[in-house]
């Protein structure tokens, strides 16, 4: 059953993947395009050793410079695919075995629908929250020499996302009350305390540079939470169904 | 479809336990896939830079 339950999440992590990347390669690599070419047309980059957007080993990398690169734009874009592939397998794994866990005892008792309210709370957790207090950025935007302390604001968002919805379905749990609109209203708001105290607490990262046009930030941005969009009710939708089929195979 | 509302009996704690064993390894896949730049790969920018669109794309911090 727990294998059944892994592997279908690993899978299907795979192909829901695949499907945001596709997502991501048509509206979100011209995006991605765009700030790249406006990286290099900076008068401050590589060459005069401002810290524009260089990767700290100075020398040769960069993002299109043709044979400079350590991976060519080509291969860039085709990674895209592998990036957004192995991302799938490695949460749709982590989510299986949480669905492993919490089947039969929180949330919905049929299945397919506990799928699709567990994805759309993985979402939430693991991308929105973070999301709005740390949203994505494009090449030329973020300062190299922050990547590690941005990366680990970053890591602390999600677990606050993750650690918040846990405390949220524990009160709605354990709350006394009967009324179910009570219940979830007591859920929400201690949800949401933790959300809001890391959202107002956390320090603020703004690193655009001046005159980076704001309609491309917005339409980057866009595009990325849309490919996590995609690929979390990609997943939620297959992970249901392959559920039901399995069930089928065996009845 | 033998019915939509199939109530589920949930698995004991105890037959999830050995499986939690997978977590670590597929948190250090998504490790290497997001933010490694070398500290744990030993491939210096060359995983970064294979998964650049990917990563910033997906909303992780990149440079």
């Amino acid at each position: 059953m727990i294998k059944t339950l892994l592997v279908r999440g690993l899978l299907v992590g795979l192909l829901a993947g695949l499907v945001a990347g596709a997502f991501a390669f048509f509206l979100g690599e011209p995006h991605v395009d765009s700030a790249i070419a406006l990286e290099e047309a900076a008068p401050t980059g590589h060459a005069s050793g401002e810290p524009g957007h260089d990767h700290g080993e100075g020398a040769s990398e960069g993002h299109g410079h043709g044979d400079e690169a350590v991976v060519s734009r080509p291969v860039q874009r085709a990674g895209l695919f592998l990036a957004t592939g192995l991302y799938g397998v490695a949460v749709g794994g982590v989510f299986a075995l949480a669905f492993a866990g919490l089947r039969g005892r929180v949330g919905p008792r049929s299945e397919p629908l506990l799928a699709v309210a567990a994805a759309a709370t993985a979402f939430a957790a693991i991308v929105l929250i973070p999301f709005l207090k740390y949203p994505a950025n494009p090449p030329a935007v973020g300062d190299p020499a922050t990547i590690n302390a941005r990366t680990l604001l970053y890591v602390v968002m999600v677990v606050v996302g993750l650690a918040s919805v846990a405390i949220g379905v524990a009160a709605t749990r354990r709350v006394t009350v009967r009324e179910t609109w009570a219940r979830a209203l007591v859920g929400g708001v201690c949800f949401l305390v933790p959300v809001v105290a890391a959202w107002a607490l956390l320090p603020t990262v703004d690193e655009v540079p001046a005159g980076f046009p704001a309609s491309l930030l917005w339409d980057f941005r866009v595009a990325s939470l849309g490919t996590q969009l995609v690929f979390w009710a990609a997943f939620g939708a297959l992970f249901a169904v392959a559920g039901e089929r399995a069930k089928a195979r065996v009845s | 479809m033998s019915g939509l509302s199939t109530s589920v009996n949930p698995i004991p704690l105890h037959r999830l336990a050995r499986w939690l064993l997978a977590v670590p390894v597929l948190m250090l896949l998504a490790y290497l896939v997001l933010m490694d730049n070398g500290a744990i790969s030993q491939t210096g920018t060359f995983l970064h830079e294979l998964m650049h669109d990917g990563r910033h794309l997906l909303g992780v911090p990149c440079h």
